[in-house]
C-alpha cells in the first residue's frame, strides 16, 4: 500500500502540442511546442532559474535523456527517462510527483512524447525473432478478452462501436487531437477487420505527440497561479501477463483492479461513479475502453452495455470518459499519452475546456493501460 | 542357434489435413467437381516432414512411456536442413530421453526402408532397445506439372524392438540401381525427372522386378505366402502394372491411396505398410518393397493381430479440409511469387532457441511442488506461492485443454490470414497462448476442447521457427474412426 502523497503536490501549468501525423516535426518541436505552452501556463519566464528537475516519458525515444534535454536546453540538473508501456506518460507523472513530495526538488518539468510515425509503417511493428507469443499485436493481445466477455454478459461488436462514436464526437470538439471526424455504428461495424472482434475504428491510431505539466509544493503552487489542480493520488500497478497467468479469468484486468485499489486509497475514493466526475481512460481499442468502465469501478461488471447504451459516458452524461476523444481521436504516442490526459483532466478542472466542458468537475482521474495488457496507471487530481 | 529376434511393436501414421482438389491443379475452379473427386494431401502452411513425422510419433507412441525410447531414425528427402539433424528436433518435440541414438537417413525415396533395417539391426545386436523409426516427405512438384498431380505428404512411424512385437522382421533383400529418374539437386525446388517412359521402364519395373525375383529367391518364398503388400509406384497406373506383373492382386495389394493421398516420397511405403499393420492378423505375412536408387524389399510375420491406433489410417483420411483455390496452395508453400518474402528478417536468434527449447520444442510446463501451480512457461519464482526454484517439469504436448479466450487477427502477416490465436487452459492447469490450426471461424467458442499440435510458425531467419498450436478437438469424433 502506498502513502500517498494526497494533496502535497500541486500542477501549476500543462501544455500539449499537436497530436497527429506530423511529418514536418521532429520530437524537438512537439517537446518544445508542449514544454512552452505549460512554462506559459504556469507563468515562467526563466525556466533555467525554475525547473529543478526534469522527467521525461518515452518508448520509442532516439537520444534517450538529451532528446529532451538539448531541446529545452535544461543542463546541469537531473534529467531521467521513465519507460513503462502505455502507462510511461502516467509513470513519468508518478516519478515527479515522488520527487517533489519527497523533498528532493520543488518544481519539476514532466514531458511525456513519442514519435513512432519516423517509423515507416501505418500499425505496429512486427517482430518474428520468437516463436512463441506470436501473433504479437496489440489488437490482438486486447481482443483476447472479448470472446469470453460478450459470451458471459452478452455485449457485442455494436456496445463496442457505440465507444468509438463517442470519442469521435468528443475529438471533434478538441482542438488539439488528429481526427475532428464524426463516424457511425454502421461505420465502425462495416471497416476493415483488424483483430476480430475490432476493426479499423475500433483501434487507436498511431500518432506523433507530446505533452507536458509543471508541477511544485502546494505551499508555493500561488506563486504560479490560484487555481492550481492539487494530485489527489498517483498510482502504478504491474500485474501478471494475462497469456501465462493461470487465474485470469479474461473479465476483468488485474493491473487496473489493483492500481484502482492503491489510488482510491491515497485520494480517498470510496464511491468512485460518485466522486469521480470527470475520468480520461485507456480506449487503445474499444473494448479497452468498456472493460476499464467496470474495472474502475464507475459501474457494475457486465452492466457496461447498458450504461453505454443510456449515455452514461457520453459528454453531457452522468459521468463523462475521453472528453477531448481519447487515444481514438489523438492517436496514442505511447509517452505522451499519460500526460495528454492530464492536460485534459486539469483544462476541465480549471473551467478551461471549452465546448467539452464538464460542469461542476472537482474530480478528475485519467488511467492508462499497457503491455499485453499487464501495467496500469492512474492519476486523480482535484480542485478543493 | 537362433538369430535374435527384431519386429514391430507399434505403427502409427499421419495425413495432413488440407486436401488439394487435383481439379485445381489442372486449372479448374473449386465446385467444378473438385469436392469429392481425387485430390491428395498436402502439408498445411505451417507442416513440413517435421512436423508430419512428430505428429506420426505421437500416433504411434500412443500413450507409451516416452522415456523407454532408446533411439529416433527419421528418413525424409525433405528435411527442411541441409546441415543440421531432423532426427534431433523431432526427439526433442516428442520430449524423448537426452542419450537417445537419433540418425537422419535422406538422400533417396527408399531411406525409410534403411532406417527400418538399421532399427532392426541395432535391435538384434541389443535386444533391450526400443527404436523409434519415422518416414516423412513433402516433396514439392513445379505448379502445374503432370507430376503435380501424383506427389503428396505424408509420414510413418514405427516403434521397432524385441519384445511384445505384433511382427518380425523376416527376410530382406534390396538391390541399387544407378539412375537419373526422379532426383533434386543442391539448388532443386522442385522434384526434376527425366521422360516418364524412360523411368518407368528402366528405374522402376525394372527394379521392382529384380527386386522382387531376388527376395522371393532368397527367402525361399513366393508372391502367395504374403497376405499383405505394401508396394511403392510413382504414380497409380505404373503401380498397377507392377503388381500385375508380379501376380499380386487385391485384397492382397494394399490400397496405394492415390487420388487421396498421392506418392508421399519417402513415406509412400512407410504409410502402406502401417496401414497392413492396422488389419493384418496373426499369422499373415507382410511384404513391403520400396523403391528409389534400385529397391528393397522386406517381410514380416504378424505374431499376434495387428492394432488400429487411436488415430488410424480412416481417422486421417476421414478428416480432409479441401482448399478451394490453387493460390491458396501456392502461397501456403512460398510458391507465390507476388507474396512478401518473410523468410527474411531477424528469425529467433540461435542462443534463445537453445535457452527456450524445453518449452518451444518439447511444450513442457513446470508444476509447483508447494502449491501444485503449474507455468507455462517454466520461471524461476511461483505464480501461486512465491517459492523460487521448486518445480516439476510436466509435458503439454499429450494433455487436451480447452479455449479460455480467443481472436482472430488479420494484421499479422500469415499465409493464410486471419491467424486464430488463443489462451487456452490445459488439462493440468497451465495457460498457453497459442496460436490454433486447422480451426474454421464459425466453430470458435470459448471453452471448445483442444488439443496440442507440434507446427511450424514462421521461416524468418531463412530457417523453420517451431512451436506447438491448438486444434479443435471435434476432428476426432466427426470422422469414423474406427478404433
Amino acid at each position: 500500500m502506498s502513502g500517498g502523497i494526497r494533496d502535497r503536490v500541486s500542477i501549476v501549468g500543462v501544455g500539449c502540442s499537436q497530436f497527429g501525423e506530423n511529418w514536418h516535426q521532429g520530437p524537438e518541436d512537439m517537446i518544445v511546442e508542449a514544454a512552452f505552452e505549460a512554462y506559459e501556463d504556469a507563468g515562467i519566464g526563466e525556466p533555467q532559474k525554475q525547473i529543478d528537475a526534469v522527467v521525461c516519458g518515452a518508448v520509442y525515444p532516439s537520444r534517450g535523456t538529451a532528446e529532451v534535454a538539448e531541446s529545452l536546453k535544461l543542463f546541469d540538473r537531473p534529467v531521467s527517462l521513465v519507460q513503462n508501456y502505455c502507462a510511461t506518460g502516467t509513470d513519468a507523472f508518478r516519478y515527479g510527483v515522488s520527487l517533489v513530495a519527497a523533498g528532493m526538488h520543488d518544481t519539476v518539468l514532466v514531458v511525456g512524447f513519442d514519435k513512432p510515425k519516423d517509423r515507416g509503417v501505418s500499425g505496429p511493428s512486427i517482430h518474428m525473432n520468437t516463436a512463441r507469443g506470436l501473433p504479437m499485436t496489440p489488437a490482438g493481445w486486447f481482443s483476447l478478452c472479448c470472446a469470453r466477455y460478450f459470451e458471459t454478459f452478452g455485449a457485442g461488436r455494436e456496445d463496442l462501436a457505440k465507444i468509438a462514436v463517442k470519442n469521435h464526437h468528443n475529438g471533434t470538439l478538441a482542438p488539439k487531437s488528429m481526427l475532428k471526424r464524426e463516424i457511425s455504428v454502421d461505420d465502425v461495424m462495416r471497416a476493415r477487420m483488424i483483430s476480430w472482434p475490432f476493426t479499423l475504428y475500433d483501434c487507436a491510431a498511431q500518432s506523433d505527440g507530446a505533452a507536458a505539466a509543471v508541477i511544485t509544493r502546494t505551499d508555493l503552487a500561488h506563486n504560479y497561479r490560484d487555481d492550481a489542480v492539487k494530485v489527489k493520488g498517483v498510482s502504478i500497478a504491474l500485474s501478471p501477463n494475462p497469456q501465462t497467468d493461470p487465474t485470469f479469468d479474461f473479465l476483468a484486468w488485474k493491473p487496473t483492479l489493483a492500481a484502482a485499489r492503491d489510488v482510491y486509497a491515497q485520494a480517498g475514493v470510496s464511491e468512485p461513479a460518485k466522486q469521480v466526475h470527470v475520468a480520461q481512460v485507456h480506449d487503445c481499442f474499444t473494448m479497452t475502453e468498456l472493460l476499464t468502465y467496470e474495472d474502475l469501478g464507475f459501474v457494475e461488471k457486465g452492466s457496461a452495455k447498458e450504461h453505454i447504451a443510456a449515455g452514461t459516458f457520453a459528454l453531457d452524461g452522468e459521468l463523462p470518459v475521453n472528453t477531448d476523444g481519447g487515444l481514438k481521436t489523438f492517436g496514442h504516442p505511447t509517452g505522451a499519452t499519460g500526460v495528454r490526459m492530464i492536460y485534459e483532466n486539469v483544462l476541465q478542472l480549471q473551467g478551461r475546456a471549452g465546448e467539452r466542458q464538464v460542469k461542476g468537475a472537482t474530480t478528475a482521474l485519467s488511467h492508462n493501460l499497457g503491455g499485453t495488457p499487464q501495467t496500469c496507471g492512474i492519476a486523480i487530481l482535484g480542485m478543493d | 542357434m537362433s538369430e535374435q529376434r527384431a519386429g514391430i511393436v507399434a505403427a502409427g501414421c499421419y495425413i495432413p489435413a488440407t486436401r488439394l482438389p487435383l481439379a485445381l491443379v489442372q486449372g479448374g475452379q473449386a465446385g467444378e467437381g473438385s469436392e469429392g473427386g481425387p485430390e491428395k494431401a498436402v502439408a498445411g502452411f505451417d507442416e513440413d516432414s517435421i512436423t508430419m513425422a512428430v505428429a506420426a510419433c505421437i500416433n504411434c507412441l500412443g500413450a507409451r512411456e516416452r522415456s523407454a525410447v532408446d533411439g529416433l531414425y527419421f528418413a525424409s528427402t525433405t528435411s527442411p536442413f541441409r546441415e543440421k539433424q531432423g532426427a534431433s528436433f523431432i526427439a526433442k518435440a516428442l520430449d524423448l530421453r537426452d542419450d537417445v541414438a537419433t540418425i537422419d537417413f535422406g538422400g533417396t525415396l527408399r531411406a525409410g526402408a534403411g532406417a527400418l533395417l538399421a532399427a532392426a539391426n541395432a535391435v538384434r545386436a541389443n535386444p533391450g532397445q526400443l527404436i523409434l523409426v519415422v518416414a516423412a516427405d513433402s516433396r514439392l512438384a513445379a505448379p502445374r506439372s503432370a507430376l503435380e498431380m501424383n506427389v503428396g505428404d505424408a509420414a510413418a512411424a514405427f516403434l521397432v524392438g524385441a519384445g511384445e512385437v505384433m511382427a518380425v522382421f523376416e527376410h530382406t533383400y534390396c538391390v541399387s540401381n544407378e539412375i537419373y529418374d526422379v532426383w533434386r539437386g543442391q539448388d532443386d525446388a522442385y522434384v526434376r525427372t527425366w521422360e516418364d517412359r524412360f523411368n518407368v521402364l528402366h528405374g522402376y519395373n525394372e527394379n521392382i522386378r529384380a527386386v522382387l525375383d531376388g527376395f522371393l529367391e532368397n527367402s525361399g518364398t513366393a508372391v502367395s505366402d504374403y497376405q499383405r503388400v505394401a508396394l511403392y509406384g510413382p504414380d497409380a497406373r505404373s503401380l498397377a502394372g507392377a503388381a500385375r506383373a508380379a501376380g499380386i492382386s487385391a485384397p492382397v495389394l494394399q490400397d496405394s491411396l492415390f487420388g487421396r493421398v498421392g506418392n508421399s516420397g519417402a513415406a509412400f511405403t512407410p504409410l502402406l505398410l502401417a496401414a497392413a499393420l492396422e488389419d493384418a492378423r496373426e499369422g499373415e505375412r507382410v511384404l513391403a518393397v520400396f523403391y528409389g536408387d534400385g529397391a528393397e524389399a522386406l517381410s514380416l510375420h504378424m505374431v499376434s493381430d495387428g492394432a488400429v491406433p487411436e488415430r488410424g489410417l480412416h481417422w486421417h483420411l476421414g478428416r480432409g479440409r479441401p482448399l478451394h483455390a490453387y493460390d491458396s496452395y501456392l502461397q501456403s508453400r512460398h510458391l507465390d511469387a507476388r507474396e512478401h518474402d518473410r523468410r527474411a528478417g531477424e528469425g529467433v536468434p540461435a542462443t534463445v532457441h537453445y535457452r527456450e527449447r524445453d518449452a518451444d520444442i518439447s511444450f513442457l510446463a513446470q508444476r509447483c511442488t508447494q502449491c501444485g501451480t503449474v507455468h507455462f512457461p517454466a520461471c524461476r519464482v511461483c505464480y501461486g506461492c512465491y517459492t523460487k526454484d521448486s518445480f516439476e517439469s510436466e509435458r503439454l504436448s499429450d494433455l487436451g485443454g480447452r479455449v479460455m479466450s480467443f481472436t482472430l487477427d488479420y494484421f499479422f502477416p500469415s499465409p493464410e490470414p486471419p491467424l486464430v490465436a488463443g489462451v487456452c487452459e490445459v488439462d493440468n492447469g497451465a495457460r498457453v497462448y497459442l496460436q490454433m490450426a486447422e480451426a474454421d471461424a464459425d466453430e470458435l467458442r470459448c471453452d471448445l476442447p483442444v488439443e496440442f499440435v507440434f507446427r511450424k510458425i514462421h521461416d524468418a531467419g531463412k530457417r523453420p521457427n517451431y512451436f506447438w498450436k491448438s486444434r479443435p478437438l471435434r476432428q476426432l469424433s466427426d470422422t469414423g474412426a474406427s478404433a
